[in-house]
């Protein structure tokens, strides 16, 4: 049990970095972009091919990062200046990346397990330290029998990922942050403000996927595999932890909706796991499950509010009737 | 400061729905003049606004604001000469951001925005002072969302955003006709008070007669994409509804047809 939920949180850290690229578009540009499941893969078949030959791995990520800008500034392109709606450049992206993803492995599936990828330097490094060993041993004082391989990854991760999210807090705070907001909250207002706001769209899409696509090489290198299906249904689970962390930790500052997609994305990761030990559900079952999950957290707190708001009502005509009853039945 | 020559615009050009907006308008505004704009229903007036300010591209004609030749350039390029408050209340600020956010936005408007901190120390002391000349408390309220004002309060921050880095021009499309008549009063008020006080180059869309009397210093009619009457200085305060009314009906020949006409 231990050990599958470190494993959860472990890669719940990771897929929070995809989940703040898809908070990005979702929330703060207002454009629901599906080129995600496309740009995914394409940051992990980006530093497989790279890791595969022989470029050292935080290289072969940052080119993972690039690529994944790249396709996110076309799908930017495509709706901006190709006018073409935004679903529709999404979708069109993501399709193209299928085959595009295809060609940079050159087979369905590429293995990276004997080479050496972040994780297994980060890895080595880490042992050097001795904290596993003192970590462990707390453990194994509350009666733990089996350790986690290594603490390191999910340490640097949460550390790398608290940074890009205070980059983001910081960058959406800057004057040409503040436009891309408004882009999403009133388009016709920032334009005759003098914000290009076709070059900010397109910036901020390939931001987005700049993300997606680094979470994608990360998730690859953890795993030690890319494979052209990993990304399907990746905007799913980008919009299930945006949503999951919205309804759980609120969104009243950039500051705070940032933070609440990183424990959405945790907490996704964390119900799925608990799910599949459920008896009777397979691994096949996990799609149905996080739409479950999401259609949960989009209904549930709406339905929540109605009853509250019913609950008030019922009350003030209670008083009320109290406060006048006696009258009345006089 | 403002000049459009020979501006014509044509929807629908070969259909049957073919309709001239605006046939060869010739207009200029020296730096300081406040120009009031009434006319018919479809006289031509908002797309006249939105020639200038880049929405609509004209079939022929020029746009020259400054002296520089603006005809070709995007919305977006022109607005950074360029202050618009829309007839929604709605259109001119973002809901989800605050009001500071807001007011820094519009105060990048004639800048290149940068990747600096959009609200500062120093900005917010600045826009506090701004917000305090509107009288309506919003300086005690910077960081609330703008959502969360009414209609009114949104419309004056609205003009604050579009004055306080004093844009070559100022356009003023109908921005009180969606305000109940006090709230409208205080817009009215207000916008007497910024434009006397920085001295912007104004054009204001009305259709509130007497609001087109009582402001400005320059008052035009338009009809049929046309301009048909225009007054200023002296004979611009002479003039009253009736009069404005009479002219009217001897250049055309017929009522003012206007069903949103506020005769005053």
């Amino acid at each position: 049990m231990f050990i599958s939920m470190f494993g959860a949180v472990e890669s719940g850290v990771i897929y929070a970095i995809m989940a703040l690229g898809v908070y990005l578009t979702f929330r703060v540009l207002d454009f629901p972009d599906l080129t995600v499941d496309g740009s995914f893969v394409t940051g992990a078949a980006v530093a497989a091919l790279s890791i595969v030959n022989g470029v050292p791995p935080v290289l072969a990520t940052i080119f993972a990062l690039l690529a994944g800008f790249i396709a996110g500034c076309i799908t930017g392109l495509l709706h901006t200046k190709g006018k073409v709606n935004a679903l529709l450049s999404g979708i069109l992206m993501m399709t193209a990346l299928y085959s595009i993803n295809l060609r940079i492995l050159g087979q369905p599936t590429l293995s990276m397990l004997n080479e050496s990828t972040v994780f297994t330097q980060l890895s080595s490094f880490w042992s050097m330290t001795g904290i596993d060993t003192a970590l462990n041993g707390l453990l194994s004082t509350l009666g733990l029998e089996r350790f986690p391989k290594t603490w390191g990854i999910v340490f640097v991760m949460l550390v790398v990922t608290i940074v890009i999210k205070f980059v983001t807090d910081y960058y959406l705070k800057t004057e040409v942050g503040l436009a891309l907001r408004a882009i999403g909250d009133n388009k016709r207002m920032i334009r005759s403000l003098s914000a290009n706001t076709d070059n900010l769209t397109i910036v901020g899409v390939g931001i987005s996927n700049g993300l997606v696509a680094l979470s994608g090489a990360l998730i690859g290198q953890l795993g030690g595999f890319a494979d052209v299906n990993m990304g399907i249904g990746m905007i799913v689970i980008g919009l299930a932890s945006v949503i999951i962390g919205e309804a759980l930790f609120g969104t009243k500052t950039i500051a705070r909706a940032t933070l609440a997609v990183i424990g959405g994305a945790i907490i996704y990761r964390i119900i799925v796991t608990l799910a599949l030990r459920v008896d009777f559900l397979e691994t096949g079952d996990m799609k149905m499950i996080t739409a479950i999950i999401v259609i949960f957290a989009l209904v549930g707190p709406r339905i929540l509010q109605m009853r509250k708001e019913k609950k008030r009502r019922m009350l003030k005509r209670q008083q009320l009737s109290a406060e006048s009853g006696g009258k009345n039945h006089a | 400061m403002l000049k459009i020559a020979n501006i014509s615009v044509t929807f629908n050009e070969g259909t049957l729905d073919e309709k001239k907006a605006l046939n060869g308008i010739n207009l200029e505004l020296e730096l300081g003049d406040f120009v009031t704009v009434i006319g018919s229903n479809g006289a031509g007036k908002s797309t006249l606004m939105n020639v200038i300010s880049g929405n609509i591209p004209p079939d022929v004609g020029d746009v020259f604001i400054d002296g520089k030749q603006v005809v070709h350039f995007p919305e977006y390029k022109r607005s950074a000469f360029i202050g618009r408050v829309f007839q929604d209340p709605m259109a001119g600020t973002a809901p989800t951001m605050t009001i500071e956010e807001n007011l820094a936005m519009a105060y990048s408007r004639n800048k290149r925005r940068k990747l600096k901190m959009g609200v500062t120390k120093k900005r917010k002391e600045m826009f506090r002072n701004h917000l305090k000349t509107l009288n309506l408390g919003l300086e005690d309220r910077l960081s609330a969302k703008v959502g969360l004002l009414s209609g009114g309060e949104r419309q004056a921050l609205s003009l604050l955003m579009a004055t306080f880095t004093e844009p070559n021009i100022l356009l003023l499309d109908e921005h009180t006709a969606a305000l109940d008549p006090s709230r409208a009063e205080l817009i009215t008020s207000l916008t007497e008070k910024v434009v006397r006080e920085s001295g912007l180059t104004t054009l204001m869309v009305t259709h509130n007669m007497q609001q087109a009397l009582d402001l400005g210093n320059r008052l035009i009619m338009m009809d049929k994409g046309q301009i048909i009457f225009e007054a200023q200085g002296e004979a611009k305060q002479e003039l009253t509804v009736e009069r404005l009314m009479q002219e009217f009906q001897r250049i055309r020949g017929e009522q003012f047809g206007d069903d949103r006409a506020v005769l005053g």
